[in-house]
């Protein structure tokens, strides 16, 4: 194991330590970098503008979150009531997308939404008429895309704990007064909830440092984290802010798995006493 | 004696999954404050019944009345029945406490009441050092009394338990019989159960019902079931019984080697007619009187001490397999047998059921 | 489950069907257009093969398909390699330190643009030359983090005990490992294996970044980014369809050894 060991800590923790001790130094006239000790780089991520870009990123990422753990969760419920036999199939082409090239993912959805694409199409076989719709390099383009390309995981991630669940306890609750939207309220949703954070965080960290939908599907007109820190490496060469991008990014990433365990914790511990009264 | 006032009607109740026949036209009726038991081999369609009675699956034909009401099509969440599941289906994310209210929360009680019942619940199955544990800190007997809280504190006008004791080990076994019994009496609701166990369903039972093959094959009193078994499966199933193959006479039954053994023969039964007479073990005496109506000479191949009581296996020319008899433990001390004793037995021709075979 | 009511079961058999149809139409007209007669990318015209065809006379995708095939070779084999001895010595030592756990698993949750730069800045640093090298280099580190995952889960449920028979019966370590520790994790090893290709093959970010600056080192993902950024061509259509299909067999194949793979 040490060779494995070895080469996660030379290629793996120390370049990432490199960044670390990148974002403290100062961007060279010129380009490159110069060895004097700063904060500016971190003082910079808090500026207005690239702040504006952060919160940009974590609402386009928050949208795609809800949207997709609600149609994920929805898919997952679906796929556990199908009979037995038939649900290692659903998951498994439900997943198998997944496992196709992220680009070509993206791709298909430029396909799909350009000026003459098929929905457009689609419209003027409805009879509109007007002037095709500008679909593409919208915010709701990069969403579509990102929703697409993490549904799979969120479906997977909520198909454990639906399939894990006695089918005893749904009958328990109708046993004993419950409607079937309570019975979902009260037993099933509660009993799932870690399945839908797992996936939700998943689907959230991916989003938030996302370069490549936001640049095909943005089509470059407005930018999330990712293409901050791609411009900073390879279009403006300011090393040492990229460097404190990314380390940002790390730490919101941290903060939201922090958050996740905390609550999974919180989750386990909980008892019903303080909700009990919600029905009375 | 006023006859006791029926409950709920099973009334030509079917039910078919695809070809398969689960329940086949069974009707019954459950009296007030009775405890009821279905009983039969796995695969007997006694949880189907159960699951009917629940309202969990819709009968393929017949009607089931509670109160005289038609609740045939009415969901379980409408019915005043509730079930204890057999994996007792805790909530594992609610506490005791919470399990227990869920059902009373469902009614929409006010919470001061919701919360005197679940108390009183609480106390009278002793779970309430328990209250606010989660069903994973529990031990299976605690569990099985929180499945029983639950259901219970709905006063349900019945209440279905489907083999409420199947997960407990031997011993809590015989204590949780006589609690559940207890509890019955106390509550005063009428207990339908579902078990495979014939010896925990004549301990509790008011009542039993034996099905087969999705059929009621009799439904009586325990003593009545194990005294008169209405057909040799039913003598099979309940209780131990010793077999004789043989002929139908006039008067009994011609067993092999030409053996005779007296006993009322069923009218239905003609002449000649394969038969089996069943005797049960406690019901042969050794050394019989001589005007005893049964009498066969044997040879005692094994004995068993069973606390109480002793059990001999007697070769004899009746049948292939050794004879079975029961004899009290203070009978042998006045006449002592061993091992290759030679014995005679005796029966009276009124402790002989006689059936087709 | 309780017998549902058949207006419930219409409404589970409709989100199944929006859902596939959401997942699947997209894949579903790209796969058609590239199958397209006319030039125009959406338009259908009639069928024909002709985009396959000039994409077999595309040298700078044939060179590019080349080099991701070498990436991916030989990436795939050193991270199967260090991958399973990883999985092997965690799982037989049980000695599962916080921090150990940490660096095997944080390949997989790394943001790959994070791993992308700092890779970047390690090699320049250094001032390594850039190319194919560097891209291999980079992809056994992910790589090595799934099989090492995969084996893993294999090993959870091996019974050692079996390790310490063979030894009682006089065969040596390297025989024990050869004749009875592999063939059990065989399977996954090699299911490993497939993910791990399917990844590298698929992997860009992480490429993009560490590939250098001449034309020589561009890979599959990097050409059809850039060929993208130029607009929808029914040529990426065709290159589109084929990377799927080889993906989808290597994923299947991958499901068939193992299973628990797909709930990785």
């Amino acid at each position: 194991m040490a060779p494995a060991l070895a080469w996660l800590t030379a290629l793996m923790v120390v370049p990432c330590a490199l960044v670390l001790a990148l974002a403290f130094f100062r961007r060279g006239i010129y380009g490159g970098v110069e060895y004097t000790f700063t904060l500016e780089n971190f003082g910079l991520v808090f500026d207005p503008l690239y702040a504006r870009i952060f919160l940009k990123s974590a609402s386009i990422a928050g949208t795609t979150t809800v949207i997709a753990v609600i149609i994920g969760y929805a898919a997952a419920y679906a796929i556990a009531a199908a009979p037995r036999r038939l649900q290692p199939v659903f998951l498994f082409f439900a997943v198998l997308p997944f496992w196709s090239n992220y680009l070509i993912r993206t791709y298909a959805w430029i396909v799909l939404l350009n000026r003459e694409g098929l929905v457009t199409q689609l419209l003027r076989w409805v009879g509109y008429t007007g002037e095709p719709p500008s679909m593409l390099y919208t915010e709701g383009a990069v969403i579509a895309g990102l929703v697409y390309n993490y549904l799979p995981f969120v479906i997977l991630a909520c198909y454990a704990p639906l399939s894990r669940l006695n089918p005893e306890l749904d009958e328990a609750s109708r046993d004993l007064g419950a409607s079937a939207a309570t019975t979902f309220r009260r037993v099933i949703l509660p009993l799932t909830v870690p399945g839908i954070a797992a996936g939700a965080v998943f689907v959230f960290v991916l989003s938030i440092g996302n370069f490549v939908t936001p640049a095909l599907l943005g089509g470059g007109r407005f930018q999330m984290i990712g293409n901050l820190v791609y411009d900073q490496f390879l279009t403006v060469n300011d090393w040492p802010f990229g460097a404190a991008l990314g380390i940002a990014l790390i730490a919101v990433m941290l903060l939201v798995l922090m958050a996740q365990a905390q609550f999974a914790d919180r989750a386990a511990g909980r008892t019903i006493e303080a909700r009990g009264g919600a029905n009375g | 004696m006023s006859e006791p006032r029926t409950l709920l009607s099973i009334d030509h109740v079917s039910k078919r999954f695809g070809r398969v026949k689960a329940v086949e036209d069974i009707s019954l009726d459950i009296r007030e404050n009775e405890f009821f038991a279905l009983l039969g081999p796995s695969g007997c369609g006694k949880t189907t019944l159960l699951r009917m009675l629940a309202g969990f699956e819709p009968p393929s034909d017949g009607r089931i009345l509670l109160d005289g009401r038609d609740i045939t099509r009415t969901p379980p969440n409408k019915r005043p029945v509730n079930l204890m599941f057999q994996s007792y289906a805790l909530f594992p994310h609610m506490s005791v406490r919470a399990n227990v209210s869920y059902g009373l929360e469902m009614e929409r009680l006010p919470a001061n009441e919701i919360r005197s019942r679940v108390d009183a619940i609480l106390a009278t199955t002793e779970l309430v050092p328990f209250a606010d544990r989660k069903p994973e800190q529990l031990s299976g007997g605690q569990r099985q009394r929180v499945a029983l809280a639950r259901a219970l504190v709905k006063r349900p006008r019945l209440l279905l338990l489907d083999e409420p004791l199947g997960a407990l080990d031997k011993k809590l076994r015989g204590a949780m019989q006589l609690e559940l019994k207890r509890l019955q009496n106390e509550v005063g609701i009428t207990f339908v159960i579902v078990t495979h166990d014939q010896e925990e369903s004549l301990v509790m039972a008011d009542r039993i019902a034996v099905l087969r093959d999705g059929r009621l094959l009799q439904c009586d009193t325990p003593r009545a079931v194990y005294e008169h078994p209405c057909d040799r499966f039913v003598a099979d199933f309940i209780g131990v019984t010793n077999f004789l193959q043989g002929k139908a006479t006039a008067n009994g039954v011609l067993a092999a080697n030409g053996v005779k053994i007296a006993g009322k023969v069923p009218t239905m039964l003609s002449l000649g007619a394969d038969t089996v007479a069943a005797v049960r073990p406690e019901r042969i005496r050794l050394f019989p009187s001589p005007e005893t109506a049964n009498r066969v000479a044997g040879t005692v191949e094994a004995l068993a001490y069973q606390g109480l009581d002793l059990q001999l296996h007697v070769r004899t020319a009746l049948s292939d397999k050794p004879i079975l008899v029961r004899v009290t433990a203070d009978a042998v001390d006045r006449q002592p047998v061993s091992a290759g004793d030679h014995v005679e037995l005796g029966w009276d021709a009124a402790d002989v059921r006689i059936y087709a075979d | 489950m309780a017998e549902r009511a058949p207006g419930t079961r219409r409404a589970l058999w409709l989100v199944l069907s929006l859902v596939f149809a959401f997942l699947y139409i997209p894949i579903a007209v790209l796969v058609a257009l590239s199958f397209n007669k006319g030039g125009l990318p959406t338009a259908w015209s009639g069928f024909s093969l002709k985009w396959y065809a000039s994409l077999a006379g595309n040298s700078a995708i044939l060179s590019a398909a080349l080099n991701t095939l070498i990436v991916a070779l030989v990436s795939t084999a050193i991270a199967t390699l260090l991958g399973t001895l990883l999985a092997i010595g965690v799982e037989m030592r049980r000695q599962y330190g916080r921090g150990l756990e940490a660096l095997i698993f944080a390949p997989m949750i790394i943001p790959d643009i994070v791993l992308a730069i700092a890779l970047l800045s390690f090699f320049s640093m250094l001032n390594v030359t850039m190319g194919l090298q560097t891209i291999i280099v980079a992809h056994v580190v992910f790589n090595l983090a799934f099989i090492c995952s995969v084996v893993r889960a294999r090993l959870k449920n091996f019974d050692w005990s079996i390790v310490e028979a063979s030894a009682d019966l006089g065969a040596s370590a390297i025989t024990t490992f050869r004749r009875v520790t592999l063939p059990v994790i065989l399977p996954a090893v090699i299911a490993g294996a497939l993910l791990a290709f399917t990844l590298s093959v698929d992997e860009f970010i992480i490429a993009f970044f560490t590939a250098g600056a001449g034309r020589g080192s561009t890979t599959l993902p990097i050409q059809i980014y850039s060929m993208i950024r130029f607009g929808i061509t029914p040529e990426i259509n065709a290159l589109a369809t084929i990377v799927m299909a080889v993906s989808v067999v290597a994923l299947t194949l991958s499901q068939r050894l193992n299973r628990e793979v797909i709930g990785q």
